[in-house]
């Protein structure tokens, strides 16, 4: 048998064994703590271990599992919150009360639940790897879709009736190539730190579109693809991981609370349960995981936790779904990593971390992605991490490394947050890789969108260099014609840009309003910079009032009346031809 | 009898290492008897085959190779948690110190405590009166909510953590069958400081429901560490089992993690940031997220952690790591402390994450929102306004600007600045918020919605303030 041989914090090692492979799941202790094997030498085999270590004993027991850590895949998985290790949280309140104790060994999904299952599947079918045999409703949103596991393939000689079954009742029974005989419930396994493999990548065309104006017009996300949203504390990471959570039109939500606080978990599960998604009339919580590893809780299984996320986001993709994934923070997951590095005595790289941390953090980006899947479907992962660099400094490793293996990037701006601008994402050191990807489907929703765009960004932009100027001498010297760009650029800084989450309408803006509020903003400009050429000065076109009301057109305009631009349009037209020199 | 085992291998700094042990377990507690007769607990933080590593609490001035015997106790570190622990004085590993005999425990706690599910919280709502307005109106504090205080050396946190303490009650229907107290925790503070603190509860009399915790900086960095631990520990049990609502005040996280890293590195631990163990964050979030309020339980815990940042860094680690954790901070602007305004809060700098669900009707009132939008708006243009008047005059300003350079003005000599008796109640604060934002044209107050703005808006609000 093997023992603890040393235990320092979580981790612990074996003396003298040959017995443990790379990876591997171990149970440590009297108590059956959840361990990882990170490191073996001929003398020494390091375990991470994934629950509190105190009170553990020298010479206590440590088994192997023969297999890599896995997550439970299958129905029951949504609207289910989880700890870093897929443990679930609300079986563990019932077993052990309100605070976390270790070595439980609770299955990660209802053994006991019935679920009404369609078989799909008959005798004498050919199944391979990927391919679905029978379907539950999991929740009212999500169809749920069991796959013959990835590497398996082979002939079905038994198939249950539909009817209601468990999730470990036998669905079907496969004979495999080699003559075995397999049976197959609703639940596979998956190791979290592999990827689910998939037929081939597609490209990435399609914008995951969340209702945010500065995400959706200015720095779009695509569907399968990555973003990160680094900005200090107080900058609003949290409150744009949650608004995107709430309103994108992805099918399901992977939420990892990773390292994160605990009450913001509770508002999450709280808020989400209570939010209604109009198109479906169903809580969010019904196209909802959570991960909950929050900053108390075990620093190994922090490091898990967006393993465990990613692995069940790549599940449901397999089964056609578009998933995004909000992984809230990535610096607590790289901060994991140094710790238990710190705790190997490894040479360190840049400000302590290790020197894997580039290849991890790829490998964890990588893992999104616009694919056809092995039975056919399309699916997607996006994933949108936020990092919290120390300092507020950006050139942090945690940062640095992210940015160069995400292709869309939304700056936090303290300065912007500081005057309550949100999202306080800084269009000037954001941008997106995807935009050119994504042209062709903006060109589809207006010809004039990506023009418009475009009008919006160089307004900002020749904002930003005369302010400058006006930094240094004031805005009073300036000509009209740049003053009306500072005009223009405010109304779309406050009336566009920044976005009220607690307003009914202007929480979630569609496309088409979007495209709409540019397009009054840019027909006033333009109408504006005519009549300034005629003469006209700045201070009448000012006094028309027709800036003021741009800025309120997103609390003025419902978004399900959107004929009423008609209104802003032909006002504008109105009042600036009725000025005179 | 249990196993006694005589001498040491190696001492340095606060650890000391034993060899030849067995069926010792992690982070149990060992009693270490000097020859002299004293006693002293060690802690172990790490074990390599037959070889113990202990961090004694009270230092290792004293202790040689030859003249100890160690006792391993098979236990975490308890200490003994009873409702009478109120009005009582302790040191930092929970003995008391006051000279009143022990405390007659009405349970052991494991000072370390355990990670509440966050499925088991509950959401904070529930508003901490202070009477301090620049708290109550902009940062407002939530009953189990974190919220540091972040200062400088010399500055007025001392006073204002006072301040707190003698004025902070419950509000709401429930507030008065409810029961209110105060754990207080100083790390590594001076003699006077602890003494005013001391002292300022006596006179306040606010000591009877004050629970302390203290560790001078002369005791040792270990009992330091310990500090947090056996208050929090005495907070959750007053809190979560006797259904009180806990306050706990916290100085100076800076010192206790100036402990750690002291600690780290005589461990030989690779540092990170600044010196500071790789592990910070965890080890302030393992105290921090022991705030909150638990499902079924009427009490609720609350922090205020003291911090002075290091040449008024905010960016040091410690006041980095820590607003990463709590749920918003309380900033010190040291301009202002030097205008001679009580308390010098940088109303920018400072934030309450969890405000926005705490106030309005039926928290405070309806109109909070608002007021607190506008005049954080307000303040936000006063600064650009100033910054713009340093270079071009003042005399040159806009007429706007020169309006938000009065707000600014007045705002801080009568909203910020306020006595240290001054208890001033929620609506005196509102309303005397509204009378400011009167210094102010009534197009500028773009962030409150017309009718109320109708309603309240009335220049001659502000009339004593030209």
């Amino acid at each position: 048998m093997n023992t603890i041989y040393s235990i320092n914090g979580p981790v612990v090692r074996a003396a003298n064994t040959r017995d443990f492979s790379v990876l591997e799941m171990v149970y440590v202790g009297e108590k059956h703590l959840i361990g990882e094997v990170i490191g073996v030498t001929d003398k020494f085999t390091t375990i991470q271990v994934y629950e509190n270590t105190a009170g553990l004993k020298i010479g206590e027991p440590i088994e192997g599992t023969g297999a890599p850590v896995c997550a439970n895949l299958g129905p029951g998985v949504i609207s289910n919150i989880f700890d870093g290790i897929e443990r679930p949280l609300r079986d563990m309140t019932k077993l052990n009360g309100a605070f976390v104790v270790e070595g439980n060994s609770l299955f990660s999904l209802d053994t006991e639940k019935k679920y009404n299952v369609t078989v799909t599947v008959n005798v004498g079918d050919k199944l391979s790897a990927g391919d679905i045999y029978c379907t539950c409703p999991e929740t009212a949103l999500i169809t749920h879709k069991c796959m013959v596991p990835p590497n398996v393939s082979g002939e079905v000689i038994f198939a249950a009736e539909n009817g209601e079954y468990k999730v470990l009742d036998t669905i079907i029974k496969l004979r495999l190539v080699d003559g075995t005989e397999m049976p197959l419930t609703m639940i596979q396994k998956w190791p979290i730190k592999r990827g689910r493999p998939i037929s081939k990548r597609l490209p990435i065309n399609r914008p995951l579109i969340t209702g945010q104006r500065v995400i959706d017009t200015v720095i779009p996300i695509a569907k399968g693809g990555a973003a990160a949203i680094p900005g200090g504390f107080g900058t609003g990471k949290t409150m744009t991981q949650h608004q995107l959570a709430k309103w994108c039109d992805a099918d399901i939500i992977v939420y990892i609370g990773c390292g994160e606080r605990g009450n913001e978990m509770t508002q999450v599960l709280e808020e989400f349960s209570e939010l209604i998604d109009p198109k479906s009339n169903r809580p969010l919580t019904d196209r909802t995981v959570l991960i909950a590893n929050t900053s108390n809780m075990p620093v190994a299984a922090r490091e898990a936790s967006i393993y465990t996320g990613i692995t069940l986001a790549e599940y449901y993709r397999d089964m056609g779904y578009h998933i995004a994934i909000m992984a809230d923070s990535t610096s607590r997951w790289a901060e994991a990593l140094r710790e238990i590095s710190g705790r190997l005595e490894e040479m360190p790289a840049e400000e302590g971390f290790p020197a894997y941390l580039p290849s991890r953090l790829s490998e964890f980006y990588e893992r999104a992605g616009y694919v056809e899947n092995l039975n056919g479907t399309e699916g997607s992962v996006t994933i949108i991490g936020a990092v919290s660099p120390q300092g507020s400094d950006f050139s942090e490793p945690v940062t640095q490394n992210t940015k160069r293996f995400v292709r869309c990037f939304w700056a936090l701006d303290k300065s912007l947050a500081y005057a309550r601008h949100y999202p306080a994402i800084d269009w000037n050191s954001s941008y997106s890789e995807y935009v050119d990807d994504l042209a062709d489907f903006y060109n589809k929703v207006s010809p004039d969108f990506m023009s418009l765009r475009q009008e919006i960004t160089n307004i900002l932009q020749e904002e930003t260099k005369l302010m400058e100027i006006v930094k240094l001498i004031g805005a009073d010297v300036l000509p009209d014609d740049q003053k009306l760009t500072i005009e223009t650029a405010r109304v779309v800084r406050v009336g566009f840009l920044q976005q009220n989450a607690y307003h009914k309408d202007d929480t979630y803006v569609p496309l088409e309003k979007q495209r709409l509020m540019m397009k009054v903003i840019i027909e006033l400009y333009h109408k504006s910079l005519d009549i300034l050429k005629n003469g006209v000065p700045l201070s009448d076109i000012m006094a028309t009032g027709l800036f003021d009301k741009a800025v309120k057109i997103k609390y003025d305009v419902p978004n399900d009346e959107l004929g009423r631009f008609d209104e802003y349009f032909a006002e504008i037209d109105e009042k600036i031809s009725g000025l005179t020199v | 009898m249990s196993l006694q085992y005589v001498g040491l291998k190696e001492i340095n700094g606060p650890l000391v290492a034993l060899e030849g042990v067995s069926g010792v377990a992690y982070d149990e507690i060992a009693r270490i008897r000097l020859n002299d007769g004293t006693e002293r607990i060690g802690r172990v933080v790490e074990l390599a085959g037959d070889k113990a590593i202990l961090q004694v609490f009270e230092g290792t001035n004293g202790i040689s190779l030859e003249n100890t015997k160690t006792v391993f106790s098979g236990k975490p570190l308890e200490i003994p948690l009873a409702t009478e622990m109120l009005g009582r004085v302790f040191n930092g590993a929970g003995k008391p110190i006051d000279g009143l005999g022990a405390v007659f425990p009405e349970k052991w706690g494991d000072v370390n405590g355990q990670a509440l599910n966050p499925v088991a919280r509950q959401y904070p709502r529930n508003y901490i009166h202070t009477g301090i307005s620049s708290i109550d109106a902009l940062m407002t504090l939530i009953r189990g909510q974190k919220l540091p205080i972040f200062s400088g050396s010399g500055l007025s946190h001392n006073k204002l953590a006072v301040q707190i303490v003698k004025q902070a009650r419950l509000t709401g229907e429930d507030a008065e069958n409810q029961d209110f107290a105060i754990v207080f925790a100083a790390m590594g503070v001076q003699n006077d400081v602890a003494d005013y603190f001391r002292r300022s509860f006596e006179e306040t009399g606010a000591s009877e429901r004050v629970c302390m915790f203290l560790n001078l900086s002369s005791d040792p960095i270990i009992e330091r560490l310990l500090t947090p631990l056996c208050a929090l520990t005495a907070a959750e049990y007053l809190a979560f089992e006797k259904n009180m609502h806990i306050l706990v005040i916290m100085t100076d996280m800076t010192s206790y993690a100036e402990a750690l890293r002291e600690f780290s590195s005589s461990k030989g631990e690779i540092p990170g940031r600044k010196g500071y163990p790789g592990y910070l964050y965890s080890n302030l979030a393992s105290l921090y997220e022991r705030a909150g309020v638990i499902e079924g339980s009427s009490g609720s815990v609350t922090q205020i952690p003291i911090l002075t940042m290091p040449n008024d860094d905010i960016t040091h680690p410690i006041p980095d790591l820590t607003a990463y954790i709590t749920e918003g901070q309380i900033v010190f602007d040291r301009e202002l402390d030097q205008k001679g305004i009580y308390p010098g809060l940088s109303v920018l700098l400072s934030l309450s994450r969890l405000m926005k669900d705490g106030i309005g009707d039926g928290y405070t009132r309806a109109d909070h929102a608002a007021v607190s939008n506008q005049l954080f708006a307000a303040y936000a243009r006063v600064q650009d306004a100033r910054s713009l008047a340093s270079v071009i005059g003042e005399e040159e300003l806009s007429e706007s600007d020169r309006a938000y350079m009065r707000f600014g003005r007045v705002f801080e000599e009568n909203f910020l600045n306020q006595g240290f008796d001054e208890n001033r109640s929620i609506d005196e604060t509102l309303d005397l918020g509204w009378d400011l934002l009167c210094l102010l044209p009534k197009s500028e107050l773009d962030r409150i919605d017309e009718k109320l703005l109708d309603e309240k808006y009335d220049p001659e609000r502000a009339a004593r303030f030209t």
